[in-house]
């Protein structure tokens, strides 16, 4: 049993059931986690199995959620805070970046903050606005912090399992359009690194770089690639920050192009500091310069037109297209 | 102004004959206006001197006792006198000074158990002195070796904290965790009349109320928020807030350490007791420039700060020990002596204060490490060393 096919969302819950058994110390807290479950589910029956001292419904304050993590982290607790929307993190991004991010520093390394932030990200499920944003560029910037995201229910599982038993604070964004993606988890398995990129399809002629939501989106483009004859590599990239350019530079010298694709806007996103990093590490051995798919530098729009300003598989084709073409 | 006549305005004593003219005419004028129900201020210890008694709160101290708190009084301000010094001679680039509120801090301070946590801002010199930090530890920051530089954990004192009224949430999550740990500890939250309007701390007040955390908030009103006035924070007296709350809020005599210990007292062991949070509201005043780079002359009169050095709190104590025959000139002069001893200490540490090595802003980021500090320390170190090797002279 110790193999699952279980949905993204199901791996999370099964994550938190098995850090709350583990360690006493971890407490699990946010707006409505308790009896509802969470808004998306992902802490369904936990406060039923381990209590409500463990498994805390917080008053609708963001900052206070936060903030009173950092409290019970300097007290020896490992917080678990769940943020129930990307949009909705805002509130405490003082406490994240001014608090939270340097309470180390400024202790001269006496003090540690082992907080994981829960945040359910990107688009795709024609919300109202607030609820399908990616702000993981926000969070990378900020020294002190790391941020993750897993793309599959094998990573939800472990990558959380490894955020939480991580004495430095870390961002988990989770793709909340793959929740109901199912996967295999082997919950007996040695996990990877928490911070090293995946290879998640081999291939020579053009790296596809995604994460979380993304992933699944350059997987097929890369299938239906591959019926036209090209050979495309997809590497999963799972941790943002820090950020494994090793294996990215490994895959782009291999096939000599790289489109980076995130739902994120482009604008100062994520793909600039890796088309930057890897252009100074990879520069003899790119075809073509690095090319970038993502959001608009526009408020996410009205779910009936997010089809339009997300990256989907034409995008990310016609990007293929364009490097291929140099 | 308010701001006078409210301190003066501390009519409800019920102690026999107590003298309650300071500032008279002032005090008096405002007096007649006040509308019923004004605040009470709780006192002990009057602006001459004079002990008086106060229904809710009393304490009985030894003078062994009384005078350990004019000397913790003392010496803080003493502290804090050398640290202006040293900002002003260029030894440190910013001093936020104490001035004028001793008796909050001490009084505060010493109302806490070894195992009591306390949650700063940065300017609670006093009570770091009443937790054992070494006081030439505070300077660090202001000297720019360091951003912090102590470990709270040693002195149950956390880092001061710059960003008003983000401290007052960590307190009261450090609260959450003591009770959920079944301990009988309890924390002491500090933030300042500005930091009243904060979200966060009106978030903390609604977690700590929700949870019934065994946190106190201490808000020293210091009447001045740079250079607004508290008017300009709010329409209440802010310990009227916590009732909105849903805990209790108390109005104390900040300039008067010994209701400032008996106050605080009183909430920390309420606290234990599982009767949740209090708000205690410290009227003092702020004697000096909000920071060593601030010019009150440019928003508040002098008559103001005249008005408050009637009520100086070292000189209160000082008045009561002597003519209570608690103190004789032999410990004044041992004190004076102890004083300088200590100006000149911090002085020396200070001048002596090693600038750190400058590999040092990469160390302690992160406990597990990050790729990316590991190369640009290393890029660092090769840019440095590239001076070295080359043609240094």
């Amino acid at each position: 049993m110790a193999v699952q096919k279980l949905p993204l969302a199901k791996a999370l819950n099964e994550s938190l059931r098995k850090a709350l058994e583990t360690d006493p110390k971890v407490i699990v807290m946010g707006l409505d986690v308790g009896k509802l479950g969470g808004v998306f589910r992902i802490t369904d029956g936990l406060q039923k199995d381990f209590g409500e001292d463990r498994v805390v419904d917080t008053p609708l304050a963001e900052s206070g959620i936060v903030g009173t993590a950092i409290g019970l982290a300097l007290r020896g607790y490992r917080p678990v805070v769940e943020i129930q929307f990307d949009g909705f993190v805002f509130p405490a991004y003082d406490q994240i970046v001014t608090q939270l991010a340097k309470m180390r520093a400024r202790s001269l390394g006496t003090v540690k903050m082992p907080v994981v932030i829960r945040i359910p990200y990107g688009g795709g499920i024609g919300a109202v606005e607030h609820h399908s944003e990616s702000p993981e560029s926000l969070f990378a910037h900020v020294a002190g912090l790391k941020v993750v995201t897993p793309a599959n229910s094998s990573d939800a599982y472990w990558m959380l399992q490894q955020a939480i038993q991580s004495d430095d604070p870390v961002i988990f964004f989770e793709p909340k359009r793959r929740y109901w993606d199912k996967g295999e988890v082997d919950t007996e398995a040695i996990p990877g690194e928490l911070h090293k990129a995946r290879v998640a399809r081999e291939g020579t002629d053009l790296t596809l770089l995604a994460y979380g939501p993304m992933v699944k989106t350059c997987l097929e483009a890369a299938a239906v690639a591959a019926e036209e004859g090209r050979s495309i590599e997809v590497v999963d990239l799972r941790s943002v920050s820090p950020l494994d350019f090793d294996t990215v530079q490994a895959s782009v010298e291999k096939t000599g192009r790289l489109v980076v694709v995130h739902e994120a806007p482009v604008f100062f996103g994520s793909g600039a500091e890796i088309a930057a990093r890897i252009t100074e590490r990879c520069f003899y051995h790119l075809e073509a310069p690095v090319l970038r798919v993502g959001g608009y530098h526009a408020p996410y729009p009205p779910a009936r037109l997010e089809e339009e300003y997300l990256p989907g598989l034409d995008r990310v084709l016609d990007a293929v297209d364009r490097s291929l073409a140099y | 102004m308010t701001v006078e006549s409210t301190a003066a305005r501390k009519t409800t004593r019920r102690s026999s004959g107590a003298k309650r003219t300071t500032g008279a005419s002032a005090g008096a004028k405002k007096a007649d206006q006040a509308p019923a129900g004004e605040p009470e201020l709780v006192q002990l210890l009057t602006p001459e001197g004079e002990r008086v008694q106060h229904p809710d709160y009393d304490i009985d101290l030894s003078a062994e006792e009384l005078r350990g708190l004019y000397r913790d009084m003392v010496l803080t301000r003493r502290f804090d006198a050398e640290a202006t010094a040293l900002q002003r001679q260029g030894e440190l680039g910013l001093w936020a000074s104490l001035l004028g509120q001793e008796a909050a801090q001490i009084g505060s301070g010493r109302a806490l158990r070894d195992d009591d946590y306390v949650f700063p801002t940065y300017r609670e010199h006093g009570v770091a002195w009443c937790r054992g930090v070494d006081p030439t530890n505070l300077l660090g920051m202001f000297r720019g070796v360091n951003n912090g530089g102590w470990d709270p954990n040693s002195n149950n004192f956390h880092l001061y904290t710059i960003v008003l009224g983000s401290q007052t949430l960590h307190a009261t999550g450090y609260a959450m965790g003591i009770a959920k740990d079944g301990a009988d500890s309890a924390v002491l939250a500090y933030f300042g009349d500005g930091a009243s309007s904060q979200g966060d701390v009106n978030e903390s007040f609604v977690f700590s109320a929700v949870y019934n955390a065994p946190v106190v908030f201490f808000c020293q009103n210091n009447q001045w928020a740079i250079s607004e006035p508290i008017e300009k924070q709010t329409r209440v007296p802010l310990y009227q807030r916590a009732r909105g709350f849903g805990f209790p809020g108390v109005r104390v005599d900040g300039n008067d350490v010994l209701a400032c210990l008996a106050v605080t007292r009183s909430a920390l062991e309420r606290a234990r007791r599982g009767e949740g949070p209090t708000l205690i509201e410290a009227f003092t005043y702020r004697m000096a420039a909000h920071t060593t780079s601030d010019d009150p002359t440019r928003y508040r009169r002098d008559a103001e700060r005249e008005a408050w050095e009637a009520k100086d709190p070292i000189q209160r104590l000082r008045t009561y020990l002597e003519s209570e025959g608690h103190a004789d000139a032999a410990f004044f002069e041992e004190l004076e002596a102890e004083s300088e001893n200590l100006g000149k200490h911090v002085r020396e540490v200070v001048r002596a204060m090693p600038v750190p090595d400058h590999m040092a802003m990469f160390d302690h980021t992160y406990a597990d490490g990050h790729a990316l500090v590991d190369e640009e320390r290393a890029q660092f170190a090769a840019y440095q060393a590239s001076f070295a090797n080359g043609e240094a002279e």
